[in-house]
């Protein structure tokens, strides 16, 4: 199964201040922005970061071939339980996601 | 008449380049500006109003900076000092600045924004109903007010334009937005708001917005429809893309900004190559409402001790959680055997590093490691009761074995003694804003005449 990293051009995540935090998707060309953007569910999204599906903000940026979410941080930036202080590693998880459709996207 | 801000880097201490630093000032820019700091490193430097920086580093490049001021002869600003911007931190800074004005020989008139907010202010300003909370907010009452050590406001460009008003040749600033001390003199000589405001967005990072991120160096000209951004390293590039994509950096919407006084609208921003290095962007629209400026503070949270213990066995780097699991439960019954603690009392967090200590719950691989390096986080009221807990939990961590019918198993310490006291944990405790009638209302502006 192809993941989203191996489509995307670069892959992101970080802190938007101590409360957010947010994913930014390069796509790169015109044929990996529109397959992704076909292919990536918010729902598979929220799931994959144990977010309720509504507090998921999503910003499909056609000009830049950018896909971006945004959610509050389950756990506050340094407060006692958070892993990750600047939320830099949440992108891996995406990089590493292969969205159920992609493969009939690509065929 | 167009305004020119040259902005030496994102941050102190992250290095610029000096030759384009150089060129900026042969440029004859309007006013030097640097960002001191952020919330990025968490509430460390808010909660202990201490720098994350070193000051040799810190005292080094501001040296280059005074040194450029001196030469351009135009206001330096630094924004959020000390990476927190707490009012220690501004003192801090102002002490270095007197440092190198002796040491260079300048006389200077130095304007310091303290940003600090008393504790009567902030448990005041609650109970009139001038304090709204953002999304997400953490409870605010008048006792969790009471834990802070430190309360800031994020000041906006009207503060700024105060500071520059009193003539100084420096301003030091405590808390910030990341753009106010960009766009303030823009804003204060007329030129477009939205294009003030977002080029001073644009801006905030430094070269992050061009090709060659780690050059430092840009030049932000703003005019009466918008601005134009131009990198000074050789061979960096402003593109219409690394430009526009920046809107994108730790901004959870990439399309509005909230400041003091309104918000940033760049829906609607066209952003044009003027040739291969620089980007010219017209069309962002300034939107004007209430003033308020957002809070930032932190609370003491406990004092931390942690132990590392490394699994290289294999059969217990295959049970590692399990081992983890039992080892908790047992500590806990020997915390309060020994020591007479409440179970709510203290906080024992096991991390597995090699299996999911970035992740936790979200890590959704599996993978066979060669070791699992076992993190053991005390949180407790005070210091000595959590340096108390590791001493207990240490000889435990070196020896549980799974099972009870097998030798007394020994694992990898790295460090004697095991355990590393931290000191305070601070969190952060407000993501709230506070409307004012006078900006200066909550800001405190001092000037002094400093001579080498």
């Amino acid at each position: 199964m192809k993941t989203v990293g191996s489509i995307a051009q670069k892959i992101r995540s970080k802190n938007a201040g101590p409360f957010w935090v947010t994913i930014d998707i390069f796509c790169g060309t015109q044929t990996a922005y529109q397959t992704l953007t076909a292919a990536l569910k918010t729902v598979d999204v929220a799931e994959l970061y144990c977010q309720p599906s509504q507090m998921l903000k999503r910003f499909d940026i056609a000009d830049l071939r950018v896909i971006k979410f945004s959610f509050p941080r389950p756990v506050v930036q340094g407060h006692r339980g958070d892993r990750d202080m600047h939320g830099a590693q949440w992108a891996v998880l995406l990089a590493e996601f292969s969205p159920p459709e992609i493969e009939a996207l690509l065929a | 008449m167009p305004t020119r801000v040259l902005i030496p880097s994102g941050v102190l201490c992250l290095g610029f380049d000096r030759d384009a630093l150089a060129r900026g000032v042969a440029a004859k820019p309007d006013l030097i500006a640097i960002d001191g700091g952020s919330t990025d490193s968490g509430p460390f430097s808010l909660g202990s109003g201490t720098s994350k920086y070193a000051r040799a580093v810190t005292k080094s490049e501001w040296r280059d900076l005074m040194l450029a001021r001196a030469q351009a002869d135009v206001p330096l600003v630094i924004g959020t000092s000390g990476t927190s911007g707490a009012d220690a931190c501004v003192d801090w800074m102002y002490q270095i600045t007197c440092e190198l004005a002796a040491e260079l020989g300048q006389s200077l008139r130095v304007a310091r924004l303290y940003s600090g907010q008393p504790k009567a202010r902030i448990a005041q300003a609650l109970a009139d109903g001038q304090i709204t909370p953002l999304t997400p907010a953490p409870d605010i009452t008048a006792d969790a007010i009471a834990q802070m050590t430190n309360i800031v406001a994020l000041a906006g460009a009207e503060q700024i334009q105060a500071a520059l008003a009193t003539g100084a040749d420096i301003v030091i600033a405590g808390r910030t937005t990341d753009t106010a001390i960009i766009a303030a003199l823009p804003l204060a000589r007329g030129e477009h708001p939205g294009g003030a405001w977002h080029g001073a967005k644009i801006g905030e990072c430094g070269a992050l917005c061009s090709t060659n991120p780690t050059s430092g160096v840009i030049l932000v000209d703003f005019d009466e429809t918008g601005f134009t951004v131009e990198p000074l390293a050789h061979g960096a590039r402003c593109t219409p893309h690394s430009v526009s994509a920046h809107m994108l950096y730790e901004n959870a919407d990439p399309f509005l900004l909230y400041e003091p006084g309104g918000y940033l609208d760049v829906t609607q921003a066209t952003y044009h190559a003027l040739d291969t290095r620089r980007v010219r962007v017209t069309g962002s629209q300034w939107i004007s409402g209430a003033y308020t400026v957002k809070l930032e503070g932190a609370r003491a949270a406990g004092f931390q001790t942690t132990l590392i213990a490394i699994l290289r066995d294999a059969h217990y780097v295959a049970h590692a959680q399990d081992w983890a699991d039992r080892l908790q439960r047992f500590l806990m019954a020997l915390i309060t055997q020994r020591m007479g603690l409440a179970p709510d009392s203290y906080d024992l967090d096991f991390r597995l590093m090699g299996q999911n200590a970035a992740l936790g719950q979200m890590e959704n691989r599996i993978g066979a490691p060669v070791e699992i390096g076992v993190l053991l986080i005390i949180t407790a009221p005070d210091a000595q009761t959590a340096a108390e807990i590791g001493k207990l939990a240490n000889p435990h961590m070196l020896h549980y074995p799974l099972t009870e019918d097998e030798e007394l198993p020994t694992f990898a310490f790295p460090f004697s003694p095991a355990q590393s006291d931290r000191g305070p944990l601070y969190e952060f405790a407000l993501n709230h804003v506070m409307a004012l009638d006078d900006p200066m209302s909550a800001f405190k502006l001092t000037v002094s005449e400093v001579r080498p």
